[in-house]
Parts: C-alpha cells; sequence; structure tokens
C-alpha cells in the first residue's frame, strides 16, 4: 500500500528540489538595482493610488460557496461511476433521484441569478 | 513495522521507479516545456504568415528559431529577480513552487505505455500505479490554483489581485465540470486507475471517444479553462490587467508560471488520449500483434517485448503531440472570451450538460446489458 506512494514521493522531491532549485537561481544569479520609485507596484506610470486590500465583489464569494457544494456532489459520483455496473438499475434510478435533488438546488440558485454575470 | 523490505525484487523496482521518473521529467522539463515556447511562437507566426522566432543564432545558423529555447533560458537566469515594495516576501518567492510542483507531480499516474514482460519482470510504464488515479489527478491538478491565488495576492498590485480572484472563480468552476464529465468514462470502464481505462481501449471501436462524444468535448473544454489558456485566459488578459497574477514577476520566477502553463498542456494531452484516445494504442492493432512481428526466435521474447514498448510509447506521445497542436491551434484562432460568458459556459451550460450526460451514459449502459 505505502510502496505504491514510493513513486509519488520520490517524483514530488525531485520537483520540488527542481523549484526551489530554480527560485535560488534566479534570485542569486540576476543583477540587484533597487531604487525606491523601481520599487513601487506597477501601475501604469503612476503611484499605487488605492490599496488592492479593500473589498471586493461579493461574486467571486458566491462562486466558491457553490463550487463546494457541487463538488462534494462530484465526490459522491465517483464511487458510485466506478462500481456502476455491479449496481445495476438500482444504482441508476438512486442516483437520478440524487442528481434530481441537485439539479433543483441548481435551478433554484439559477432563478435567483446567482449564476448572473450582468 | 516492517514498511520496505529491501530484497532483491523491491530494489528492482525502486530502480525502475527512477528510471521512468527520469524519462518523465527529461520529456516534460527537458523536452516539452522548452520546445513548446518554441512551437507556440512558431505555429503563431505560421498562422498569422508572419516569419517569426528566426533571430537567435549561432555563428549564422538559426535552426528554424530553435536556438531562441537557449537564448530565452540564459536571459530568464540573468534577469534581475524583483519584488516590489509592500508584497509578502515569502509568499511572493513561494508560490511559483506551489504551481510548478503539482503540474509536474500529476504525471506520477500518467501511463505513457502499457505492461510489458522483459527478462521475466513486469514493467508497468506508470511511476505510482495508484487505484485511485483520476481522483489524485484532479486533487493534485487543483492545488495548482494555490499558487496562482497566491501569487496574485502577495504582490501588493491591483492588477494581480483582480487577476487572482478571476482565476480563482475560473479554476474552481471548471474544476466542477471537470470532475463531472469524467463521471461518464468511469461508467463506462469501472475503473479509476489511468492504466486499466488505458488498457481497456485495445478496440478501436472501444476507444473513449465512440463511447462518450459529448463527454470529450466537454472536458477538453473545461480543461483548457483550467488551464488558462485564450480563449478562457481572463486572469492574465494583457489588454485589461497588464499580465493578471504574474504581473510582478520577473526572471526565473515568471518563466515558472510558464513553464507551468506549459507543462500542463502535456498533462491534459495525455489525460484526453488515455481517456478518449486509446491511450498507446495503435487502431485496429493489437499489442499481441506487434509482439508477433517481432518475435523472431533469434531475437527472444523480451527484446520483441522492448521493442513493442518503444512503438506504444512514441505512438502515445504522437497522440500527446496531436493534442497539443489542438490546444494551440484554439489558442491562436479564437478570440477572448469575456468573464460573464466563461462563468455562463461552465455553469449554466456544461453543468447541466455533464449531468444530462451522466444519466444518458447510465440508461445507454443498462440497456445494453
Amino acid at each position: 500500500m505505502l510502496e505504491q506512494y514510493l513513486g509519488v514521493a520520490i517524483l514530488m522531491a525531485i520537483s520540488c528540489a527542481i523549484a526551489i532549485g530554480m527560485v535560488t537561481a534566479t534570485t542569486l544569479l540576476g543583477p540587484k538595482r533597487s531604487f525606491p520609485d523601481k520599487d513601487e507596484p506597477f501601475e501604469c506610470g503612476e503611484s499605487q493610488i488605492v490599496s488592492p486590500y479593500q473589498r471586493f465583489s461579493v461574486k467571486f464569494y458566491l462562486v466558491a460557496v457553490l463550487f463546494i457544494l457541487f463538488d462534494i456532489e462530484a465526490v459522491f459520483l465517483f464511487p458510485w461511476a466506478v462500481l456502476y455496473q455491479r449496481l445495476g438499475w438500482f444504482g441508476l434510478i438512486e442516483m437520478i433521484v440524487f442528481l434530481l435533488i441537485l439539479g433543483v438546488g441548481l435551478m433554484y440558485v439559477w432563478v435567483r441569478g446567482g449564476l448572473d454575470w450582468e | 513495522m516492517d514498511l520496505f523490505s529491501f530484497t532483491d525484487e523491491f530494489l528492482i523496482d525502486l530502480g525502475l521507479t527512477l528510471l521512468k521518473i527520469g524519462f518523465i521529467l527529461a520529456v516534460t522539463v527537458g523536452f516539452f516545456a522548452p520546445v513548446l515556447t518554441w512551437v507556440e511562437r512558431k505555429q503563431s507566426a505560421i498562422m498569422q504568415d508572419r516569419i517569426g522566432a528566426n533571430r537567435a543564432d549561432i555563428m549564422g545558423f538559426t535552426a528554424l528559431g530553435l536556438f531562441h529555447i537557449i537564448a530565452d533560458a540564459l536571459k530568464m537566469f540573468a534577469k534581475e529577480d524583483f519584488i516590489p515594495q509592500g508584497a509578502n516576501r515569502l509568499l511572493h518567492t513561494l508560490s511559483p513552487i506551489i504551481a510548478l510542483v503539482p503540474a509536474l507531480l500529476t504525471f506520477a499516474v500518467v501511463p505513457f505505455g502499457g505492461k510489458y514482460e522483459l527478462w521475466g519482470h513486469q514493467v508497468n510504464l506508470v511511476i505510482s500505479d495508484l487505484d485511485v488515479g483520476l481522483l489524485f489527478v484532479f486533487a493534485i491538478a487543483s492545488l495548482a490554483t494555490y499558487g496562482y491565488v497566491v501569487a496574485g495576492w502577495s504582490s501588493n498590485n491591483n492588477w494581480s489581485l483582480l487577476g487572482s480572484m478571476r482565476t480563482a472563480s475560473q479554476m474552481i468552476s471548471y474544476e466542477v465540470t471537470m470532475g463531472l464529465t469524467i463521471i461518464g468514462v468511469l461508467m463506462v470502464y469501472g475503473t479509476m486507475q489511468l492504466d486499466e481505462i488505458g488498457a481497456a481501449q485495445e478496440n478501436f471501436w472501444r476507444w473513449g471517444i465512440f463511447l462518450q462524444p459529448v463527454g470529450f468535448l466537454m472536458f477538453l473544454t473545461a480543461s483548457i479553462a483550467e488551464n488558462k489558456r485564450i480563449p478562457f485566459d481572463n486572469p492574465e488578459a494583457e489588454s485589461e490587467l497588464v499580465a493578471g497574477y504574474f504581473t510582478e514577476y520577473s526572471g526565473l520566477k515568471f518563466g515558472m508560471f510558464f513553464m507551468a502553463e506549459f507543462i500542463e498542456m502535456v498533462t491534459i494531452g495525455a489525460i484526453v488520449t488515455i481517456l478518449f484516445f486509446g491511450g498507446w494504442h495503435i487502431p485496429f492493432i493489437e499489442t499481441q500483434d506487434i509482439i508477433d512481428t517481432f518475435n523472431f526466435s533469434w531475437l527472444g521474447p523480451s527484446i520483441a517485448n522492448l521493442i513493442t514498448m518503444g512503438i506504444q510509447v512514441g505512438v502515445f506521445f504522437a497522440k500527446v503531440c496531436f493534442f497539443i497542436f489542438i490546444q494551440m491551434t484554439i489558442r491562436w484562432t479564437l478570440p477572448r472570451f469575456r468573464y460573464d460568458q466563461i462563468m455562463k459556459l461552465g455553469w449554466k451550460i456544461l453543468l447541466p450538460l455533464s449531468l444530462v450526460n451522466i444519466v444518458v451514459t447510465g440508461i445507454v449502459i443498462m440497456l445494453l446489458k
């Protein structure tokens, strides 16, 4: 069981080493010439007028909430799909009922305008 | 507890695993990532009737502009690493790593050939043959989202933050669709192990494209959106957000985001090939036929298997290259979608369609039984 993941662990170690090596190389090799104007964040030639850290459109957070709902639905579907051919008609009808309930949820969000972006 | 027993068998397996890892890294980091930067420029040049990428030369030789790869790499190493004022220096440095490592790590479960019997030893051309294969791909690939979001957030820049918010919303939206489109494939083949899905497609008419045509189109769309390439490149829209989440990146850190993108293109090509285009199989030719063709008495079965392995790995990567070509062509053909169109496509079209696809697949499988 654990031996299966040995390859994953080795690949992870090597790819981390590659990535960290790249970042280290670019930090060490490049020139370092900094002065106050250059260090400012880019803002089309202006000084930064507003800080980026402020209130943001709620739409983005709504999408995150919807994502959790529907991704969990997908998680439930994965084991069912693998076993589907053994479950037969019972499994199909069971899952259609489950999908219908979620479909109603999706319709509700849709009708209430949760999926609209202007 | 004895977790690993250091027997001969284990050492051979370890050696093979290291060989496979070496091969995968050589192919992705060593070959595809640099060559694709050139392919992208050259293909766009051809499509737009330009000459393109032909300036870098060594002693007058340009080699079709292939030396641009070396020039790009040298330039990126020599550039100043810039971190803006007020940025979170730790996260700013960390995020390219978080973006690049998952792109490489997904290859741990992607098979690039079948199982071959070589000198009494079973060789399975996948680094880790996990039974949760596809779930592993999704789990690891979605970790890259953190890299992009953290990159934008830590830069203390308005454009970066806008870009990273768009990235977050777009990537999680299309992750749902991607997960649901795959359900149909799992139902048909009854396994999540990628090498078993590939092996199940030896017969041409059992290829995923014939069993799940709608699933294929939706998966390709969702995965291009997941990789944030045109027409889904709003997170880095040059004409609106300067460069999106990597506005404040320079040098190789900037290059790492690009590397991650190109390696993800290879991943998409590989997954699509395995799920829908028969993996390493040649249409109408079974693996046993290839082995028999080369199985001369003076060569021995192992050599025949080795030749077969070479052919099938070649076929697999040829198919991957084809899907990279498709992605490049789409990128240079279509204009960028508006953000509301992207969200509408994901939530209002692809999501309901993938649910319908699941139900239809289920009914058809039951009726055919």
